[in-house]
C-alpha cells in the first residue's frame, strides 16, 4: 500500500470526496469541456477573466479521484491568479506529474499542487491530472473542448 | 466461505495443468503472483499456439496458394487445414463457408461492404441491439449514412436482456439485417440468437452473430443456430491477434460481390476483365496471416482437448462464486443481472470510481478491465460513464477470486 499512498495522498482523497468549487458559472468569460475518451471521464471548467486575471473559476463533471482531486485543486490555486502564471503553472505541473521517477522535482509555486506528485509512478493515469488542466488550455485559447488524448 | 465446497472443479477439467500451460500466467506484477481476469479483452495464450507459430516460421516459412516449391505447399497445407479446423469447431458445412479476415471488426466491416452493397437500399432497415460493441454500431452507421438506410436498436431491460418483445416489434419487411451480439462483453448477457435468428428469417432478414465473446466459452453450431453470418476474433480464443473468421453461408456468400481487390482473391486480371476467386479465396485479397491462421488451428486444437462440455459448467462455477462473493459488499452493485449470462462480471460503486478501482487492483497483481469496454450506448443506457469488469476463464481459479476479493477490500478502505 506504501507507493499506493503516494498516489491517493490524503489532501487528494479529501478533494475527492468533498471537491471545492464544484459548480457552473452562468456568465464565465471562458469554458471548456475536457474529455478523456479512455475513461469516459469529462470535466467542464467555468472561468471569469477580466482584465488578464482569473476572478472566479469553477468546475462540474464526472470522473476518477485524481481528475476530481485535480480539478478541484487546480482551480483553487488559480483563483486570482493572472492567465500568464495560470499558463506557467500548468507547464510546472504537467512537468511534475511526467517527471521520471527518481529524478529532482522542484517543486517551487507548485503549493498544494505537489500532492499529485505521486502521479509520475502511475503513467496510465498522467492523463486523469492533466485532463482539467488541458480544458483550461482550451478554454483559455478560446477552443470549446480538449481531449486528454 | 468454504472453498472446496464450493468449488467449481467436479468437472472434467485439471486447472492446475491447464494454468501450467500458459506462460504468462506465472509472473509477479508489483510483487503479487498474476491475477488475470481479463481475458474478455484477449485471451492469454498457451504454448501449444506460442510453438504452432514459432514452428512455422522456424520451419515452413513461405508464401501460400502462389508457390511450386516444397515451403509454399507446406505453409498452404498447413493453412488450408486450420480452415478445416474451423469449420469443424462452428460445424459449418463447407470450408468455402470459411472466410479468414483480421478479427471480428475486419468480418463485420466485410459484410456491411459486401452484403450492404448487394442486399441494402435506401429505405432499409439494419437492427442492432443496444448491448453492442462499437465494431457491431459504426459499421452500420457508415453503411446507414452512405445508402440512406435506417439503423434501428433492439433495447434492452434492466438486467441487460434483450427486450424480445419489442425486437419482433421492431422486425418488418423493410429490415434486411439483424446485426446481434452472441455474449456481451461488458455483462455477459448470453443472446438466445437461434430464436433470434427464426424471427428475423420469418420477415426475410439475414443475420450476422458477433461472437467474439462466444467462442472460447461455448460450443459453436452454426447449422444449429442456423445464422448467416458469424464473426469472431482468434486473439479471444487462445490465438494470436490479428486474425479472425467470417463464416458466412455458401449461398449467400456466393452472391455477394468481392470486398477487397489484390492478389488471391482472382482467377485471373487483365486490363479488360477480371474473374474473382472461388469462395472462400475471393474475400481474402493479398497475404493474409498465414502464422495468425496456422496459431488458430492450434487453438481449436486447444480448446477441443479441454473440451466446453468441461469448460462451460467450470466456468458457470467461477461465475456464481464471484457474483455471491460481490453480492455480499454493499456497496458494489452488479451491472448486467442476465439470467444466461457467461464468465463476466460488471460492476460499479458509489466509494469508488472503476479508474481507481483498477489502479488499486492492479497494485495487487490483478488485471481488469474499466470504462466503457467499447459500448458507450449501453453504459448510457445504464446512466453510467463506465464500470469496472472482470471477465474469467478456465484458467483462473477459486482463489483467483478471494485474491480480487480481497483486492476489494483494501480498494474500499483506501475510500472509505
Ligand atoms: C463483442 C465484441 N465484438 C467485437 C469486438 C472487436 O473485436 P476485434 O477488436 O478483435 O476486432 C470485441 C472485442 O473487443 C468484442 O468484445
Amino acid at each position: 500500500m506504501e507507493d499506493l499512498r503516494e498516489l491517493y495522498q490524503e489532501v487528494i482523497l479529501d478533494h475527492n470526496n468533498d471537491p471545492r468549487n464544484f459548480r457552473k458559472i452562468d456568465f464565465a468569460t471562458h469554458d471548456a469541456k475536457g474529455y478523456n475518451p479512455l475513461c469516459g471521464d469529462e470535466v467542464h471548467l467555468y472561468l471569469v477573466v477580466k482584465e488578464g486575471r482569473i476572478e472566479d473559476i469553477c468546475f462540474q463533471g464526472h470522473g476518477c479521484a485524481i481528475s476530481k482531486a485535480a480539478a478541484s485543486l487546480m482551480t483553487d490555486a488559480l483563483k486570482s491568479k493572472t492567465v500568464e502564471e495560470a499558463e506557467s503553472l500548468f507547464h510546472r505541473f504537467q512537468e511534475m506529474v511526467t517527471q521520471k521517477p527518481g529524478m529532482e522535482i522542484n517543486f517551487e509555486g507548485l503549493g498544494k499542487l505537489a500532492v499529485f506528485a505521486g502521479v509520475r509512478e502511475f503513467p496510465v493515469r498522467v492523463k486523469c491530472a492533466t485532463l482539467v488542466w488541458h480544458a483550461l488550455e482550451a478554454s483559455l485559447k478560446k477552443k470549446d473542448r480538449a481531449t486528454s488524448e | 466461505m468454504d472453498i472446496k465446497k464450493n468449488s467449481p472443479n467436479s468437472t472434467g477439467l485439471d486447472v492446475e495443468s491447464i494454468r501450467r500451460d500458459f506462460p504468462t500466467l506465472h509472473q509477479e506484477i508489483n510483487g503479487k503472483p498474476l491475477v488475470y481476469f481479463d481475458h474478455a479483452a484477449t485471451s492469454q495464450k498457451p504454448s501449444a499456439v506460442i510453438q504452432a507459430v514459432e514452428n512455422y516460421y522456424r520451419t515452413i516459412n513461405a508464401n501460400i496458394h502462389r508457390g511450386v516449391h516444397h515451403l509454399s505447399q507446406a505453409a498452404t497445407d498447413a493453412f488450408e487445414a486450420s480452415r478445416e479446423k474451423v469449420r469443424h469447431f462452428i460445424n459449418a458445412d463447407s470450408t468455402k463457408e470459411i472466410v479468414f479476415c483480421s478479427g471480428t471488426t475486419g468480418a463485420i466491416n466485410l459484410v456491411a461492404a459486401s452484403f450492404g452493397q448487394k442486399y441494402i437500399r435506401e429505405g432499409d432497415e439494419i437492427l442492432i441491439s443496444h448491448l453492442e460493441h462499437h465494431s457491431n454500431i459504426v459499421p452500420w452507421q457508415l453503411l446507414c449514412d452512405r445508402i440512406g438506410a435506417r439503423l434501428r436498436v433492439i433495447p434492452v431491460n434492466d438486467n441487460g436482456e434483450l427486450m424480445l418483445e419489442e425486437y419482433e416489434k421492431l422486425l418488418n419487411h423493410r429490415t434486411k439485417l439483424v446485426s446481434v451480439i452472441h455474449i456481451s462483453n461488458s455483462l455477459g448477457t448470453i443472446n438466445p440468437i437461434k430464436q433470434m435468428v427464426e424471427a428475423a428469417h420469418r420477415h426475410g432478414a439475414r443475420v450476422l452473430v458477433d461472437g467474439a465473446q462466444a467462442t472460447s466459452h461455448t460450443a459453436i453450431d452454426v447449422l444449429d443456430l442456423d445464422c448467416d453470418f458469424y464473426a469472431f476474433s482468434g486473439h479471444k480464443m487462445c490465438a494470436p491477434t490479428g486474425v479472425g473468421v467470417l463464416y458466412g453461408k455458401q449461398e449467400l456468400l456466393s452472391t455477394l460481390p468481392p470486398y477487397q481487390g489484390g492478389g488471391d482473391m482472382i482467377l485471373s486480371v487483365s486490363f479488360e476483365k477480371t474473374i474473382y476467386n472461388e469462395l472462400p479465396h475471393r474475400f481474402e485479397a493479398g497475404t493474409p496471416n498465414i502464422s495468425g491462421v496456422i496459431g488458430l488451428g492450434a487453438a481449436i486444437d486447444y480448446l477441443d482437448s479441454l473440451g466446453f462440455e468441461n469448460i462451460e459448467p467450470y466456468e458457470q462455477g467461477l461465475l456464481r462464486y464471484a457474483t455471491d462473493a460481490m453480492s455480499t459488499i454493499k456497496s458494489v452493485k452488479i451491472i448486467g443481472k442476465a439470467a444466461r449470462k457467461s464468465s463476466t462480471i460488471s460492476f460499479i460503486s458509489d466509494k469508488a470510481h472503476p479508474h481507481d478501482i483498477g489502479t488499486i487492483l492492479d497494485h495487487e497483481g490483478i488485471a481488469i478491465r474499466t470504462g466503457h469496454h467499447c459500448t458507450q450506448p449501453l453504459m448510457s443506457r445504464f446512466g453510467i460513464p463506465g464500470t469496472s469488469r472482470i471477465s474469467l476463464s478456465f484458467y483462473n481459479t477459486t482463489e483467483d477470486i478471494d485474491r480480487f476479493m480481497i483486492g476489494i477490500d483494501k480498494v474500499f478502505k483506501m475510500f472509505f
